[in-house]
């Protein structure tokens, strides 16, 4: 690992200005960054820890919607008797994911920016477009078989890892801003960039900005939540695809449903697609294939994982049969 | 056969002997291991606060590790789990994978379990920090530990300091009654002898009687 200076911010203008310098780095729970550093695939010559930053509460707001801030820790987030109740997608999504002492650890705004586990990324003697942009990509030809199958490019096919950011997206979630120019808010679907020519660009944050929080519309009336997850082991493993589906049935139609995928996108995939064919239709068995093709109509596999395709599709097709039963 | 076996001399505990083993072999091209290894003296364990050389870059923390107080000067690169061992001599807790996906690493941070490769020492100022060493006591063992020892839940015993420390948090934690819940709670830690089945049923014994 590199050496780094340390600095711990007493307030979020003191750790925005901290991070508008060159080569600087919020730490969290550290559980991505820390993991990369001794890889040497993260190099920063600063970091700003941000773990005493008074962003640690959920709360409801008074229009409905729910307020979680950014250094939220992932099991306390699933484990909140609001986000249990109101949100399930989102606790079964967290409770998913990696052990319980990184959830323990690992924050909303952490996860939100959770690097890909594409191997190659991960070792620095490798070529990675993400890594190293310009230097090639050695998945494409390489071992990819848990790698991106929607949103690819010929310069990246790394996967995002997150489970969180699969039911966020599910759950139209807002998220929160604040940085030198100001504070703004960036709907989740326009946050994840897809790879194109530079795949080092993740998301739109601007070097310097600092997530504070996530905001999720007031939970909708009579809706089911499942995240149905698909791995090579029954625990502690990313996902090979993931579902996150929350729906509203009323006299046997469809009259409400957000569809997600994780595990086979460049990015969360939310299936605008699937949500047309789906929408206002009678809940059947041949509806939800006819959804989960339409999902899975742009999919362009690699050498060893084309398998995700049909997976995906029996992952969305049971996951709905799940929230609609 | 051995005729018989020699007890260590009671100032030498197994950590001391087996640090002295390591000095010795330092030093082994010089001369015969074994009259090196009797003449060696043991490594004590550091003293709290004591920094015997200085270290480049460091920066100061103040740790409060099983109810102890201790100032330390810190490399900021030094990983909670690197502070514990190396520098305080904490060995208890074990450096399994380094990258948060084994557990041996498993200390508690304000009474929640973590992974201690995964975190700087400087990050924990003011936190209270627990190790195996702080959870029970020789006489006064944590039920999870006595339970262990019931059940047998280790072969070579490398990751049971994570897995007691984990088990140890999850007693706290929303979990289900079944063996299966129990598996997905602890899946963070990993032992590559196979103990599982004793150590859930360690884990389910103390669950059991509370």
């Amino acid at each position: 690992m590199e050496m780094f200076t340390y600095t711990r911010a007493a307030g979020v203008p003191q750790a925005i200005e901290g991070g508008t310098q060159a080569q600087a780095k919020f730490i969290a729970g550290g559980t991505t960054l820390l993991d990369l550093m001794k890889l040497n695939v993260e190099r920063p010559s600063r970091l700003i820890d941000i773990n005493r930053l008074p962003l640690d509460q959920v709360e409801k707001l008074p229009d409905g919607r729910l307020k979680i801030g950014a250094l939220v820790r992932n099991s306390d987030l699933a484990h909140h008797p609001a986000v249990e109740s109101d949100y399930s997608v989102l606790s079964q999504a967290l409770l998913q994911g990696a052990s319980a002492q990184l959830r323990n650890m690992a924050t909303t705004g952490g996860n939100l920016l959770q690097r890909t586990r594409c191997m190659y990324f991960r070792n620095e003697a490798m070529a990675c477009n993400k890594r190293t942009p310009g230097s090639g990509c050695s998945a494409i030809e390489g071992d990819n078989r848990t790698l991106a199958i929607l949103g690819t490019s010929k310069d990246c096919i790394a996967t995002n890892p997150s489970d969180m950011n699969v039911a966020l997206t599910a759950l139209e979630a807002t998220i929160h801003i604040q940085g030198a120019k100001g504070e703004r808010d960036v709907s989740i679907s326009d946050f994840f960039l897809v790879p194109g020519s530079t795949p080092q660009r993740e998301t739109v944050l601007e070097p310097g900005e600092l997530i504070t929080a996530v905001t999720l519309p007031a939970p909708k009336a009579g809706s089911k939540h499942i995240y149905l997850k698909l791995r090579d082991r029954a625990s502690y493993e990313f996902a090979l695809s993931s579902a996150a589906i929350v729906a509203v049935v009323n006299g046997g139609k469809l009259d409400y449903v957000r569809v997600a995928l994780g595990g086979v996108g460049t990015r969360p995939w939310r299936s605008l697609e699937a949500e047309r064919v789906l929408h206002g239709k009678a809940v059947n068995a041949k509806l939800f294939e006819q959804a989960a093709d339409a999902a899975l109509h742009s999919a362009q596999p690699q050498s060893q994982n084309a398998f995700k395709i049909p997976l995906a599709k029996r992952c969305i097709t049971h996951a709905l049969t799940l929230a609609t039963a | 056969m051995p005729s018989q076996k020699k007890p260590l001399p009671a100032h030498l505990s197994r950590r001391s002997f087996l640090s002295s083993l390591g000095a010795a072999g330092v030093v082994a091209g010089a001369g015969p291991v074994l009259a090196t290894a009797q003449t060696a003296t043991p490594v004590a364990p550091m003293a709290a606060g004591s920094t015997p050389e200085p270290i480049e870059g460091a920066i100061p923390v103040s740790l409060r590790v099983n109810g102890k107080q201790l100032a330390l000067q810190v490399d900021p690169r030094t990983t909670l789990l690197d502070c514990l061992r190396e520098t305080m001599s904490l060995t208890g807790t074990k450096k399994g994978c380094d990258h948060g996906q084994c557990g041996a690493c498993t200390v508690h941070v304000n009474g929640r379990r973590i992974n201690s490769c995964l975190t700087l020492a400087v990050m924990h100022e003011e936190d209270e920090i627990t190790t195996i060493e702080g959870l029970g006591q020789p006489g006064s063992l944590h039920p999870v530990q006595a339970s262990f020892l019931k059940r047998d839940g280790y072969q070579c015993g490398y990751c049971t300091s994570g897995q007691i420390m984990s088990a140890a948090a999850l007693l706290k934690e929303k979990c289900g009654p079944s063996d299966a819940d129990v598996k997905e709670l602890m899946s963070g830690n990993i032992c590559r002898c196979g103990a599982y089945p004793n150590i859930v049923a360690a884990i389910q014994d103390v669950r059991q009687q509370a």
